[in-house]
């Protein structure tokens, strides 16, 4: 009986030991995030090491931001993010939709694999010819970029999607149906709203994808002028040469737009996220 | 499956409007690059201007290429190292994380911030913590093998670049896993406890099988991942040192886009295609068998 009794308060006693195992090992994360930032706002001959700075140097800041044109690269990586989020949701859903609603049918199965098998071709694959035909069609541009995500998007978003619309009852859509309601109709008043969570998944999916992304921007944004930000360090990394704290401010400012959304919204997107892994 | 009985009912046009402009641009944007390459594949194309078809020669001369040859071995060997400590270190983890820890939310949080950051860009970051800090702690602890930069070392050049793969990699393998975990009705754990099941059986006999379906997911995913390394490399080592550190994908980028080499990287691309369905033929039959997906 005592025996149950403690074995009872164990159970919701916190494990401190593991507390401090798990502490020790998200220095890992927060440690090269600090010395970021105070290298940021070194002098030269002070960088290198993790000591805070005898002075703050905020010059850095505007220093890099000439340098690499950071307020360009930020608006063009902000618009080809937002473009390719609101019409990944807007395409993407109803394409989901109408597979999940006819799986039945060999034809809809068989674009249900068509899409999804991409996810599984992976893209150096295909990034050669990509490069040309993008060129060949005049998409070398953000436009270009817009439209790869929305498309390059489509077979892990419908990998999501279907699922849950699966799950949403078809009895909701007949009732409108008798009312007259087409099918369109149906998806954009009954449909898209209620499946809201998972568009906030996809949504987060494609903006952490579209905002971080270096290799598709590497091979398709011909012209300087349409860089994201990504690309922008890429293309000047060479020419900070030896100052190392402007090339960490530069980092630094490419780096805290996505940490301040997720630190507002970091208890959402993590949530979207692990709702994407459950189908 | 119980569909079955509806099978010869009429589907709405509308339905195809919805998903075939789609497929069309799937095909369109997808498919027809990957014949493309294939087709291309048999040329000497450089990218531009006129060329010839040559058969198989592309495929002949990538077999005779020592440069290729080791960046299949290095992509493989990475690819492995990669996925077992991305999805051993995301196990322990998650269920650490859902176990009775203080601070749960927050360290959530904080595992899942690689994720949000570009891996090109904290990879400078790390690039220069390994060239100058690194070295210095070991100089100052008298460690040999880190005294010097691992960046610029042919025998050691591989381990940043891992690391840097696990770093951000660990983040979103955490988070699925963590999914997975909270499947599981804490009922059982209960009923086992009072067997007096202790914390490794318990993991071994109940976590484990029953997140087994989000353990072959990972394992997918991140060997994917893994096997398309780029980023890292582009940061870090840019190849070097002496073309040690390439993967296939940097070398279908580096040689097809500026070396020059166009119909023979995409020859490459079509191998190294070929490749990677083997290894997901390999695994889905591996673990397909044992576990539904």
């Amino acid at each position: 009986m005592n025996a149950n009794v403690t074995k009872f308060r164990k159970d919701h006693t916190i494990n401190w030991w593991l507390t401090a195992a798990i502490a020790v090992l998200s220095l890992t994360v927060l440690i090269p995030l600090y010395f970021t930032i105070v290298t940021a706002l070194k002098t030269p001959a002070e960088a290198g090491t993790f000591s805070l700075p005898s002075s703050w140097r905020w010059q850095n800041f505007a220093d890099a931001s000439a340098k690499v044109n950071y307020p360009l690269a930020a608006l063009n990586s902000a618009i080809i993010t937002v473009a390719a989020v609101v019409l990944t949701l807007l395409t993407n859903t109803f394409v989901a939709y109408a597979i999940a609603r006819n799986m039945d049918k060999k034809f809809f199965k068989f674009l249900y694999y068509f899409f999804i098998a991409a996810m599984f071709v992976p893209f150096p694959v295909v990034m050669l010819p990509m490069a040309k035909q993008m060129g060949f069609l005049h998409l070398d541009n953000q436009f270009g970029l817009i439209i790869l995500y929305m498309i390059l998007g489509l077979g892990t978003n419908l990998f999501i999607a279907t699922g849950f619309i699966r799950s949403i009852p078809v009895s909701l859509e007949e009732s409108a149906r008798i009312d007259g309601a087409s099918t369109w109709r149906i998806f954009w008043r009954i449909i898209f709203p209620l499946m809201s969570p998972i568009n906030a998944t996809i949504a987060i999916l494609t903006a952490l994808w579209a905002w971080n992304d270096f290799l598709l921007p590497l091979i398709i944004l011909t012209d300087q002028s349409n860089q994201t930000i990504p690309l922008a360090q890429y293309v000047f990394s060479s020419q900070f040469a030896t100052n190392y704290p402007m090339a960490f401010s530069s980092y630094l400012m490419a780096m805290a737009p996505i940490l301040i959304v997720y630190v507002i919204a970091q208890k959402w997107i993590i949530s979207g996220v692990m709702r994407g892994a459950l189908k | 499956m119980s569909k079955k009985i509806s099978s010869n009912r009429k589907i709405d046009r509308a339905y195809y409007w919805m998903a075939v402009p789609a497929a069309v641009l799937f095909a369109i944007f997808l498919y027809v690059p990957f014949i493309q390459g294939v087709a291309y594949s048999f040329t000497n194309s450089q990218g531009y201007g006129d060329f010839k078809w040559i058969g198989f020669k592309n495929y002949i001369a990538l077999f005779q290429d020592a440069r290729v040859g080791n960046a299949y071995i290095f992509t493989i060997f990475i690819a492995i190292i990669i996925t077992v400590l991305i999805n051993a270190i995301s196990m322990f983890l998650a269920v650490a994380l859902n176990g009775k820890i203080a601070f749960k939310n927050g360290f959530r949080a904080i595992f899942f911030i690689p994720y949000t950051l570009s891996v090109l860009v904290i990879g400078y970051v790390f690039k220069y913590i390994f060239m100058q800090p690194l070295p210095e702690i070991g100089k100052a602890l008298n460690i040999a093998w880190l005294s010097e930069s691992m960046l610029t070392s042919e025998q050691y050049s591989w381990i940043p670049i891992v690391f840097l793969a696990v770093w951000q990699g660990v983040a979103y393998t955490v988070l699925i896993y963590l999914a997975g975990l909270q499947t599981i009705d804490s009922e059982i754990y209960e009923a086992a406890s009072l067997d007096g099941v202790n914390a490794w059986q318990n993991f071994w006999k109940i976590t484990f099988p029953l997140i087994g379906p989000f353990f072959t997911i990972n394992l997918v995913l991140t060997m994917k991942n893994a096997l398309s390394t780029f980023d890292q490399i582009v940061a870090l080592t840019d190849g070097g040192p002496n073309s040690k550190t390439e993967s296939v994908t940097f070398l279908i980028w580096k040689g097809g886009l500026t070396g020059g080499e166009y119909a023979y990287q995409t020859a490459n691309a079509v191998l190294f295609f070929i490749m990677l369905a083997v290894i997901a033929f390999i695994q889905l039959k591996f673990f397909g068998s044992k576990e539904k997906v």
